[in-house]
């Protein structure tokens, strides 16, 4: 998933009771199956619930295309290496649709990259950890991808217009991404004896992470449950992460790849896998900006954007003094 | 004959892999979402376009190799591009004065291979023409709005032009390769396409309030393979290193 430990309100869910006609209204909108669409009335809290769980998105997006950029000049066919490119520009333009999205709330996308360059916002803990070799890009690609789908294919149904289009577009392209990291992992561990090694590897470093994903169980939540009643969040951490799990356990088993818990096994009579929760403090310590990569995804990102000014200056200076010999001419 | 041919299309592949890989490196970091899309979507195009060229290349060898054999198991001598593709990215600003001066030339090219005695190539080039001709199209526009934009983009784009005038003589230079494929109908001659694109360039460079440089001095040695410069085989230690390291693998 890649908007964890969003907040809300933070005041307990209000009953429709308790609500002004305009909000319960808009409740009622909700609650029937209705979108919010951007010039409606919304609660103030909503927007801005809604502001930061579409940037940190959106920023996760951006900052994603960074540990996969970094096998692009590496990946190992040409057809590999197109499929890789691909990938990453698809994630781009992901990031473009859910920054046009939020948008529609009212702030600008020049305001989230300043939030997201000064470590206010957050992007998703997944990014912060290295692909340290090729089969990592068939990890990524079958378990991230496959983690955030699980999460973004019920958001098709949010309650917020622009956010719920944005993600039908994201949805058809995630789908491919992650038979794509599969089709990887498949001809890993299929492989010599080197790829098998690395294949395993890749899914030893990523199991748990990807577990992380989902964030903490947000069973007890007050911000979980106004984003449930809002319909910006459709599942529970513990049911997606208990969904992920049962997917991809038995994919691994075909891969003919272990995963590494030892606890990890089915359980006919609820019909779901049990398995070991990951390491909460270790997630705890990514969000704080002690992951692996934090330091070097932050960087690459500032770097970026500094190094890129005198382009952005540039090319606004032309198109204002081509606005001004227009208006001039006229 | 089909020497000339095979060192032919080996240019033709080099040449995208090359500027392909060079713009791939910018993934991620580019100065804005819009550009990393656009120069994601270049480098893509141009892979494709390796994809093509490179397997007719293998195709008319006819010693097995495909177009992943070529691009991953050749040395630096082996490479036919020119030397202007291999030059370092630099700032945002060479990176599109590169391409700029590259696709110039390049879609004047493939225009000539449209009419190709040779249906293979007249394909690939047909469908190369219409990705190239919007890679044209952006690249001028980039190079224009920076050109004559702040004082420092005019600035790094007039080095950028210096620095990279030097690597477009190479491009229009016939050699005896050029001549068999002129002979036979396959391809234009290079050296007829240099007036069209010096209009173009003069065009371009004047709105973009640029100064060509007086001295037409040209570095050659790229498309021979007779003298590459040092980049390119740092490019190649990379690009080539998951095939050399795991040879028996694959991918
Ligand atoms: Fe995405
Ligand atoms: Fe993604
Ligand atoms: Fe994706």
């Amino acid at each position: 998933m890649y908007a964890q430990m969003i907040k809300s309100t933070g005041e307990g869910v209000k009953s429709l009771d308790d609500m002004e006609p305009e909000e319960r209204a808009f409740q009622e909108r909700i609650n029937a199956g209705g979108k919010i669409e951007p010039k409606d009335w919304m609660p103030e809290g909503y927007r801005k619930n809604l502001i930061r769980q579409i940037g940190q998105h959106a920023h996760s997006e951006i900052v994603g295309q960074l540990p996969e950029g970094n096998w692009i000049t590496r990946a190992p066919t040409l057809e590999r290496k197109a499929i890789l490119l691909a990938k990453v520009q698809d994630e781009a333009g992901h990031g473009l649709y859910l920054y046009c999205a939020a948008e529609t709330l009212g702030v600008t996308r020049d305001q989230m990259t300043r939030d997201l360059l000064s470590g206010k916002m957050k992007y998703s803990s997944i990014f912060n950890y290295p692909t340290l070799t090729w089969a990592d890009m068939g990890a990524v690609g079958w378990l991230v991808d496959g983690a955030a789908i699980m999460n973004q294919v019920p958001l098709q149904r949010t309650s917020y217009g622009p956010y719920a289009r944005a993600m039908v577009r994201i949805c058809k392209e995630e789908s491919f991404h992650q038979r794509q990291g599969f089709d990887i992992m498949m001809k890993m561990a299929k492989g010599t004896e080197a790829q098998r090694k690395m294949a395993q590897d890749a899914l030893n470093r990523f199991w748990y992470p990807s577990l992380m994903m989902f964030g903490p169980s947000d069973a007890e939540s007050v911000h979980s449950a106004q984003s449930m009643a809002w319909k910006i969040k459709m599942n529970s951490n513990d049911e997606l992460r208990q969904k992920f799990v049962d997917q991809t356990a038995p994919q691994a088993e075909y891969l003919g790849l272990t995963v590494p818990d030892e606890n990890l096994k089915f359980n006919e009579e609820t019909g779901h896998y049990e398995f070991s929760e990951p390491d909460w403090d270790e997630f705890f310590d990514v969000l704080k900006g002690n992951g692996p990569c934090n330091t070097e995804r932050l960087e690459a990102r500032n770097r970026a954007w500094d190094e890129g000014r005198w382009v952005r200056e540039g090319l606004l200076a032309h198109a204002e003094k081509k606005r001004k010999t227009a208006i001039a001419a006229e | 004959m089909s020497d000339a041919l095979f060192e032919y299309l080996c240019r033709m592949g080099d040449n995208t892999l090359v500027l392909g890989h060079r713009i791939s490196e910018w993934c991620g970091v580019a100065p804005v979402l819009e550009e990393d899309i656009a120069l994601a979507n270049t480098a893509l195009d141009l892979i494709g376009q390796t994809q093509l060229w490179l397997g007719l290349a293998g195709e008319v060898e006819g010693k097995g190799r495909d177009a992943d054999q070529l691009a991953f198991h050749r040395d630096v001598w082996d490479f036919r591009n020119l030397l202007l593709v291999e030059q370092p990215n630099g700032d945002f600003g060479r990176t599109m004065m590169r391409q700029f001066l590259f696709d110039g030339w390049h879609l004047a090219q493939l225009k000539g291979l449209m009419t190709s005695s040779n249906d293979q190539i007249a394909a690939i080039a047909e469908k190369s023409v219409k990705e190239v001709t919007y890679h044209l199209e952006r690249a001028t526009d980039t190079v224009i709005g920076l050109g004559d934009g702040t004082e420092e983009s005019h600035k790094r784009m007039q080095d950028a032009l210096d620095r990279l005038y030097p690597f477009v003589g190479e491009m229009f230079i016939a050699d005896a390769v050029d001549q068999a494929m002129v002979s036979d109908g396959i391809a234009p001659d290079p050296s007829t396409l240099r007036p069209d694109y010096d209009a173009m360039l003069d065009a371009v460079l004047a709105e973009a309030t640029l100064q060509k440089p007086t001295d037409d001095f040209a570095h050659k040695g790229g498309k021979s393979g007779a003298r590459h410069t040092e980049h390119l085989g740092h490019m190649l230690t990379q690009m080539q290193w998951l095939q050399r390291a795991y040879p028996d693998a694959t991918w």
